[in-house]
């Protein structure tokens, strides 16, 4: 079963500590890959925030088949970021593992944020088709202030060989997963986390209702709703699709994939509109056994599990910094000097959230649709 | 010597042209007559025989020939009342002396055509061969990676939707302080969803049932319902109910259905105003699995008084529905208006969809169905479904089997990304071998709503005879020896209407353990499995391509 970890904090910090959360955790992961997501990233790309950036690994074919792709839509890159790979043993180097940030074609300049980000999702779609055949290009996000990391093999190894032991890569927001390869052969496209127009997820354990839910997301029409080489990738999709799509405030996630049965629902304030819910989305109602630890636009990390609570989870931190993970242990070594007793364990009905700056924690009810907000010292 | 006779009965038919012989033991029997009293089809007729016995007394041999009257029960040879394999004599028989014993080289589909009539008769398709669901395997386990649930501990939420489904960006919806509420001053029309258990009760009418069978199965429904808490609900079939029902306060867990020949409707609309809970559904009842293109048909022995009135029609004539609603001109116009004018007959707080056969047709329908709003689902029911009465060669030769065809239908609503909007019902032949809910749970993985089952439960819950080798079927003829399908009160007090419900109770508690038994180690339990096809196996390549599922060997 994977492990997962995520830091939120009001002050840039390395991956380096995510990465060292999860060696805690190795029992869980078996070195069949690492995904790391930043979001909110300091140090050299702090002045280019506004520039969407597009993560990915290429051969040199793909690389310049990718850049003859972006100058022909008009896509001037500002800058382009690479780790300082250094050789470690049993990892396979690719030839170009990059960050390009881009600004828009200037007919974009004036678009507003909901055709850029239109704009982004077709382009990396493209270009994640014009590498498929071949895997000449692996592209895995395409966002302003967002950059993805993954590579087959173990984190702390894999640390070491993109060279984030140097310090130059921070952000305030970073979600790691150490992979353990279970029922799908090793692609970097299944590789958490995910992530689609500002949201980003992980997730372990396995979906049971992956492919009710896959048809159901790809029938809904929205580009970027493909992919699917991980059972996990949906739970990214079905947050784009409730808060991005439906509009619906973020504790709906809960609310759709694990709905309170119908006595229930009578006991909450809006149980008119969950009713309809209920009927509306029933194809996307998961089982598990989940935990999901993601982040949405405005820079807000979640945790929630699915009903049974087959997956455990804690989160727990200083006000200022905040660690989301799949183990305590991984906490413990992220944030040694909080107050354990203020961790939270999320339950069946709650959905665990940490607004950016990461000053607090709030747990939200389902049962109850009430928030209980938890601070640290 | 005399001229050369002809053979003596050459016209006539032997026995081993019959479907079933009597196997009868003269040593066993103490000539009660219960047997042939029994007999719904006079097929065994006590009678009498001379024996030549010889026998000798004495310490040497010395043989006497005596000659002796005894009486016997012999089989007729009449193709009129031929044995239907039913037992009903080995049931009454005291003294196990006598049984039908199935003839697999019988003639009788050769002859079962005297004066011209083609075969007419009651029950399912004669295929004893297992069908496609039955060969399903489920093969997607949870094991250690995913842990399976636990079908006594955890919570299942067995419950299905029956109505139009909005799609989640037409829900009427907006969003205060970060809640969701009904938005009232929306326009936008919510159609009516009743939750339900997903096995449903299929159409079988009052007037093909006795009233003992009807009213156990509704008592059951009943006591499902409220003692237990399981959203049973129950389709009418042609022919109306009982007034009382209609205007009690359990109207509520039926469907009513109308079907061509609109019988029962008169006093439905009647009672309307009277109604103190609204129906559960209206099914329109375009098509039967069983008997694709022929209406109903409800034989005149068996519209007495009681039929009658409810039906609004004289007492013993055929009632014969035709194979066709006479308003319907085209499903573009016809069909929505009669789906729009039930609707409006409730106020549209009512879930109003169709019924069809299986056809290769369906997805026609369902993509108009589709375009409807007020289209409520569609029901589909395969070729394996029953019937009460209907001619042989539409049983036996028409019709299409339920699991791709409802297989396709699902996907093409994926395709359309409507697959939660229009619930689709399966039914035609679901617990054909027993199987009730791993066939239930089949067709729902393979994209049903809901199934929805008929002849199962008359064997389950009534001990209905029939089987696939033309066993009893005498539906049609209102001699059911059960007493199920008649209305014949020296038949129908055979049966008892307390057990029936009972039984039915039985039948859904033990389906309920069994569909958790098969969603838990599947991971599935907080909401149905439809669609899940990566469960399902098959042992058939041909079948696992046309399902779009794995093969397994």
């Amino acid at each position: 079963m994977c492990r997962l970890a995520a830091i939120t904090a009001s002050e840039y910090f390395s991956p380096m500590e995510n990465i060292h959360a999860l060696e805690t955790m190795k029992e869980g992961h078996d070195g069949s890959g690492m995904g790391l997501m930043l979001k909110n990233i300091g140090g050299f790309a702090e002045p280019l925030k506004e520039y969407p950036i597009l993560s990915g690994i290429c051969s040199r074919d793909g690389l310049k088949a990718l850049d003859e792709f972006m100058k022909s839509k008009g896509f001037k890159e500002v800058h382009m970021w690479n780790p300082a790979i250094k050789p470690v043993a049993g990892i396979e180097k690719k030839d170009c593992y990059f960050a390009k940030f881009y600004d828009y074609p200037s007919r974009y300049r004036e678009s507003t944020r909901e055709e850029k980000e239109a704009l982004l999702t077709g382009t990396r779609l493209a270009l994640r088709k014009m590498g498929e055949a071949d895997e000449s290009i692996v592209v895995f996000s395409f966002y302003p202030d967002v950059l993805t990391l993954k590579e087959v093999g173990d984190p702390l190894a894999l640390g070491e060989f993109f060279g984030l032991e140097d310090g130059r890569l921070k952000a305030k927001i970073i979600l790691a997963q150490g992979r353990q390869n279970t029922n799908y052969a090793i692609n970097l496209y299944a590789c958490h986390p995910f992530f689609i127009q500002g949201f980003g997820s992980m997730t372990n354990g396995e979906n049971t209702a992956f492919v009710p839910i896959r048809q159901y997301l790809m029938s809904r029409g929205v580009p970027g709703y493909v992919g699917y080489q991980s059972d996990s990738e949906v739970f990214t999709h079905i947050l784009h699709y409730t808060v991005r799509e439906l509009g619906f405030p973020i504790t709906y996630y809960k609310d759709i994939i694990t709905p309170l049965k119908q006595e229930e629902i009578e006991g909450r304030p809006d149980a008119g509109a969950l009713r309809l819910i209920r009927q509306s989305l029933r194809m996307l109602v998961i089982d598990g056994p989940n935990c999901i630890i993601g982040f949405t636009p405005e820079g807000t990390c979640f945790m929630v599990q699915d009903s049974k609570k087959l997956r455990p989870g804690a989160v727990g931190g200083v006000k200022g910094k905040y660690a989301l993970m799949s183990e305590e242990c991984g906490i413990d070594r992220a944030i040694p000097e909080r107050d354990r007793s203020l961790d939270v364990f999320p339950m069946k009905y709650d959905l665990v959230t940490v607004p950016m700056g990461a000053s607090e924690v709030k747990v939200w009810d389902q049962l109850k649709s009430q928030t209980k907000t938890i601070s640290s010292r | 010597m005399g001229p050369v006779k002809k053979p003596d009965k050459n016209h006539q038919l032997t026995l081993k042209d019959f479907p079933y012989g009597i196997r009868w033991r003269d040593d066993r029997c103490t000539r009660c007559g219960r047997c042939t009293a029994v007999c719904p089809v006079k097929a065994i007729v006590p009678g009498v025989r001379v024996e030549r016995v010889v026998s000798s007394e004495g310490a040497t041999p010395t043989p006497k020939v005596t000659r002796r009257v005894v009486s016997v029960v012999s089989q007729v040879n009449d193709i009129d009342r031929y044995c239907t394999g039913c037992a009903m004599c080995q049931l009454v028989c005291p003294n196990a002396a006598i049984e039908p014993e199935f003839n697999p080289d019988h003639k009788f589909l050769h002859f079962k055509n005297k004066g011209g009539d083609a075969y007419k008769r009651g029950g399912r398709r004669n295929d004893p061969n297992p069908s496609t669901l039955d060969m399903l395997k489920f093969t997607r386990i949870s094991m250690l990676t995913d842990p399976a649930l636990d079908a006594g501990r955890h919570e299942f939420h067995l419950r299905t939707y029956l109505g139009r489904i909005l799609p989640p960006e037409a829900l009427p919806l907006k969003a205060e302080d970060g809640r969701l509420a009904v938005d009232k001053n929306s326009d936008v029309f919510v159609p009516p969803v009743r939750q339900i258990y997903p096995i449903m009760i299929g159409s079988m009418s009052v007037g093909a049932l006795s009233p003992p069978m009807w009213e156990g199965l509704a008592m059951g429904v009943a006591y499902l319902n409220e003692q237990l808490g399981m959203p049973v609900v129950m389709a009418s079939g042609e022919g109306g109910m009982p007034p009382r029902l209609l205007k009690s306060r359990f109207l509520k867990y039926f469907i009513l259905q109308i079907a061509s020949g609109y019988f029962g409707w008169d006093e439905i609309i009647r009672s309307l105003p009277h109604m103190v809970e609204d129906p559960a559904a209206i099914e329109i009842k375009y098509g039967q699995g069983a008997k694709p293109g022929d209406g109903g048909l409800l034989m005149s022995y068996k519209v007495l008084k009681l039929i009658a009135s409810i039906r609004g029609v004289p007492m013993r004539v055929d009632l014969a529905s035709p194979p066709t609603h006479q308003t319907k001109y085209s499903i573009e116009e016809a069909v929505a208006k009669m789906i729009i004018s039930m609707s409006m007959a409730w106020g549209f707080r009512v879930p109003v969809y169709p019924k069809i056969s299986g056809t290769k047709t369906a997805k026609a329908v369902l993509n108009n169905l589709a375009r409807n709003p007020y289209a409520s689902a569609l029901s589909i029911d395969g070729e394996d479904g029953g019937t009460g009465a209907a001619y042989n060669v539409s049983m036996d030769k028409m019709g299409h089997p339920i699991a791709l065809n409802i297989r396709q239908c699902y996907l093409d609503l994926v395709r359309q990304g409507k697959q939660n909007e229009l619930p689709l019902i399966a039914a035609g032949g679901v617990g054909k071998k027993g199987n009730l809910a791993a066939n239930a749970a089949a067709l729902i993985m393979l994209g049903a709503s809901a199934v929805s089952v008929g002849k199962y439960l008359m064997q389950s819950t009534a001990g209905c005879l029939g089987d696939e080798h033309n066993r009893c079927n005498l539906c049609n003829t209102g001699r059911c020896p059960r007493g199920i399908t008649t209305q014949d009160p020296k038949l129908y007090r055979r049966l008892d209407s307390s057990k029936v419900a009972e039984r039915l109770v039985d039948v859904f508690r033990a389906a309920d353990t069994e569909l958790k038994k098969i969603f838990a180690p599947m991971g599935r339990s907080t909401e149905l499995p439809i669609g899940m096809s990566d469960g399902l196996s098959v042992g058939d390549q041909a079948i696992a391509d046309a399902l779009g599922i794995s093969y397994v060997c």
